[in-house]
């Protein structure tokens, strides 16, 4: 008789395994996704051909998911390497977008060099707010800021919604329920193509590096994720530093949302989110929140979410680009088992013939 | 010498291309005690692991009553009669005893509490053990949960034992107890394993002694044949001094530098952990502490260090009150005061990060600016792996992967580079083998010579003796009394340890 015998890996597997284990789990997820694919009808081969295409063919589309995509996960990386789980980009997404409308719409005269700082400004502020309050909440009565904060996604969404339908619903719009545009000033220029979003991401991703992984603050926010009692053992200030870093993590939430508005929307709606703020969640944990390796994982899923718009021209469902989201989280997460724990093969009377 | 019971015939087991075990050749007869002695990563876990079916051998052979055994699970091990009691129980709090010790191998269709009551009483008197089979488990003490331990290893129909540092959570008298219980184990015949660090101990229980080190058996002993010195020699490889020093440096009459007043400390569920204690602690001396584990032990030094707020009294540093303050404000005011926390990887250091990042831990922050200074930070993180012999392979090793003696260096590494004035260190050798615990002991020498007040919650009661200059006896969060160690027996300080004064049947 053979057993399987799985054990705890004495070490983690080497950096060099580790990475092919992931891309093995990649692999194996587009294969899978092959055979569902076949089972469903369509040739797998084709619809790959055109995932693989989309960045070429629609790079602007795709640069601007990676944009959202890529702040989002920096915003949630930091609150998550605390272990404060923050799940509400969503809402402060949407106060972000919210803040910087309100600076576009009321100022919309102002020349960009100062509006669109303005609009970076109140983007933030309006994020870091919205992230805030929950905090203060887990604070003082240590309620989960998971609830707390995915309930407040929702306020932020209604609340935009009855901007959109009440206050500032534009007359202009014959009778549709829209807020203005943006004036021309309050709207981010285009540089080589693409809006300029992505510079304020490149910078943003290369701070975050810095500041996770070489500054005090960074390292305070790692202890207090390992352990909170052994950052208060330490004497940090840990109630001030999450608090400070919960207004990052909701501020770059908010930026995300200040960059979709200004740049691609030149408005707001209440869906412009399309949900990314909960597949940057995705992003973020795939990425081990790393933020060089969120740039590369919020790409890929660009491609992704980019890739379904084409499909639905082929007459496949684009909701198959959601599934095969799916499939990569769990074949990711599954892989993670294997850089954790080795499994060996006993075949029958193994022992004794090593010892023969 | 009688036909062995047991074999282990040239037992190899690696990990990874590293061996834990090479070569290991054993043999235990019935009704024998066989201690097994190792330092730390010497193997003897990985070999009664594989004795008892958790892990497999790469290659060798195990032996059992003239049959060759192949165990692929813990269950062919019991079937095969070897039972173990792991160091850390593994019991179900809110079931009683025989509802433990029938969980999961129940015999019988349907299970009467009658018949499992009588199923322990039979038990209890077959092995001296005294298990009440109808009492919750959380309700129970260490050693009451052991013997449920014991006897969920014979309801399984074990006649070899083996025990995983038994004695670690015990008091004296409950020692005493256990090793008349392994005796008399050993008179019905059954075969039993001892793994354990304490010298004395392995004298004591054991006929034959088998030594570990570096994953290879350095050889087996007669006990009555050996000494302490010799064991340890083989144990470690080199002569080792086995006196732990005790210097005279203490000057009792300057001014303490450390003045408990009156601390009490009410939990939330109204009950006093810590009742109304007060002592001082004077530089150059080392005060040790004992007790069961749970007598206040652990609130006392948060309180001191600042974690936890007392209900009531004071705190004293060298003339100024730090009750009340924040370990942030102690730091920020310049006193400097060492915590060595019982509880490491939790507490003392942060486990999933490197040596590097943990050394700095509460250093971080010496430079101005926002970054940390990483050059700094390489440099004392290499400067404490020298001076402590911390074996790794690099300095950016994660924590969590060294081994204990080496976790705990770090941990006093960064605790004494910060030149503190006084050091408070919560079981510090817990888990640590000779080698490494009697380096530990010479640490906190170093410190006391050098004039620091060190206050040392201690459990094994040959070292608290040894090298306390004054032993603080606490029970149930009250002092019991501080006495001079030479004048008490350790079976005195056990019964204060249950809460008994002593002191005036023993005054001078």
């Amino acid at each position: 008789m053979s057993r399987i015998s799985i054990s705890k890996r004495k070490r983690s597997a080497s950096a060099v395994a580790d990475v092919l284990i992931r891309i093995g789990a990649i692999v194996g997820a587009l294969l899978f996704i092959g055979i569902v694919l076949a089972i469903m009808g369509y040739d797998p081969i084709n619809v790959y051909g055109k995932i693989i295409q989309t960045p070429f063919k629609r790079f602007g589309g795709v640069m601007n998911y990676t944009i959202m995509l890529t702040t989002l996960s920096l915003g949630i990386a930091i609150a998550f390497r605390m272990k404060f789980w923050n799940i509400g980009a969503e809402g402060q997404f949407y106060m972000g977008a919210f803040g910087a409308a309100a600076v576009a719409l009321s100022m919309g005269d102002l020349p960009p060099i100062v509006l669109l700082p303005l609009m970076f400004i109140a983007g933030f502020i309006c994020g870091g707010i919205w992230a805030v309050i929950p905090a203060l909440i887990k604070a003082k009565f240590q309620a989960s800021e998971t609830l707390v904060t995915l309930m407040m996604n929702y306020i932020a969404i209604a609340f935009i919604s009855y901007l959109q339908y009440g206050p500032w619903k534009d007359p202009a719009a014959l009778g549709a329920a829209k807020v203005p545009n943006f004036s021309e000033n309050a709207v981010l220029p285009e540089v080589l193509g693409v809006h300029s979003g992505w510079i304020i991401m490149l910078v943003l991703v290369v701070i975050m590096t810095i500041v996770l992984k070489y500054t005090k603050f960074g390292y305070q926010v790692d202890v207090i994720g390992e352990s909170e009692t052994t950052a208060k053992y330490a004497g940090m200030n840990t109630v001030k530093i999450m608090i400070i870093a919960v207004i990052i993590s909701g501020g770059l939430c908010g930026l995300a949302g200040f960059m979709q508005a200004s740049a691609v929307e030149k408005s707001i709606t209440d869906s412009m989110s399309a949900g990314l703020g909960f597949t940057a969640v995705i992003t973020a944990w795939l990425a081990k929140l790393k933020p060089p390796v969120i740039l590369v994982a919020s790409f890929g899923f660009s491609i992704l979410l980019q890739s379904g718009n084409s499909l639905q021209l082929m007459k496949i469902p684009s909701s198959i680009t959601e599934i095969m989201q799916g499939v990569i989280i769990f074949f990711v997460l599954a892989s993670e088992f294997f850089i954790n724990y080795k499994i060996t093969w006993h075949g029958k009377n193994s022992g004794a013939k090593e010892a023969a | 010498m009688s036909q062995p019971y047991i074999t282990l015939n040239n037992i190899t087991k690696s990990f990874d291309s590293v061996y834990a075990n090479k070569d290991i050749s054993i043999d235990v007869c019935k009704g024998e005690i066989l201690a097994l002695l190792g330092e730390n990563g010497s193997g003897k876990s990985t070999l009664v692991n594989m004795l008892s079916g958790i892990y497999k051998p790469d290659s060798g052979t195990i032996t059992i009553d003239g049959k060759e055994m192949s165990f692929s699970s813990p269950a062919d091990a019991i079937k095969a009669g070897i039972g173990m009691v792991h160091q850390h129980f593994k019991l179900v709090d809110v079931m009683t005893a025989s509802e433990n010790i029938v969980l999961g191998h129940i015999k019988h269709l349907t299970t009467s509490k009658k018949r499992m009551a009588h199923h322990v009483e039979k038990l209890n008197k077959k092995y001296g053990l005294n298990v009440e089979p109808d009492k919750k488990i959380y309700n129970m003490s260490v050693s009451e949960k052991q013997a449920v331990e014991i006897m969920k290893v014979f309801y399984r129909g074990a006649n070899v034992l083996i025990l995983d540092e038994p004695t670690a959570v015990l008091t004296p008298q409950e020692i005493t107890a256990l090793f008349d219980i392994l005796r008399k184990m050993k008179q019905q015949g059954c075969t039993i394993i001892i793994i354990t660090h304490k010298m004395a101990e392995v004298m004591e229980i054991s006929d034959r002694v088998t030594v570990l080190r570096k994953g290879e058996c350095i050889g087996t002993v007669k006990t009555s044949e050996t000494t302490p010195q010799q064991l340890t020699e083989m144990m470690v490889g080199k002569a080792v001094e086995l006196e732990i020093e005790r210097p005279k440096c203490c000057d009792y009459t300057s001014k303490p530098l450390l003045t408990v007043n009156s601390i009490t400390k009410t939990n939330t569920d109204g009950v006093n952990v810590l009742n109304n204690v007060s002592f001082n602690l004077y530089g150059g001396e080392i005060l040790g502490v004992a007790g069961i584990a749970g007598s206040g032990q652990k609130e006392l030094c948060e309180i001191i260090a600042g974690l936890v707020k007392a209900t009531t009294g004071s705190i004293t540093f060298d003339g100024e009150v730090i009750t009340g303050l924040s370990p942030r404000a102690i730091i920020k005011k310049g006193i400097s005061m060492s915590f060595v926390p019982e509880d490491r990887l939790g507490m003392g250091l942060v486990s999933g990060m490197s040596i590097t990042n943990n050394v700095i831990l509460k250093s971080y922050n010496r430079n101005p600016g926002p970054f940390i200074d990483s050059k700094f930070a390489k440099k004392l993180a290499e400067q404490i792996v020298n001076d402590f012999n911390i074996y790794t392979p690099s300095v950016n090793y994660t924590v969590k992967k060294l081994s204990g003696g080496n976790i705990q260096k770090v941990l006093l590494g960064r605790e004494i580079w910060l030149s503190p004035k006084v050091l408070i260190t919560a079981y510090p050798v817990r888990g640590l083998d000779i080698g490494a615990s009697y380096n530990i002991y010479h640490l906190l020498n170093e410190q006391k010579k050098k004039g620091v007040a060190v206050l040392f919650i201690g459990e094994d009661l040959d070292v608290l003796k040894s090298i306390s200059d004054r032993l603080m006896v606490i029970h149930d969060g009250e002092i019991v009394d501080i006495v001079d160690p030479d004048s008490v027996t350790k079976e005195d300080i056990g019964l204060m340890m249950v809460g008994e004064h002593i002191r005036k049947e023993s005054a001078q």
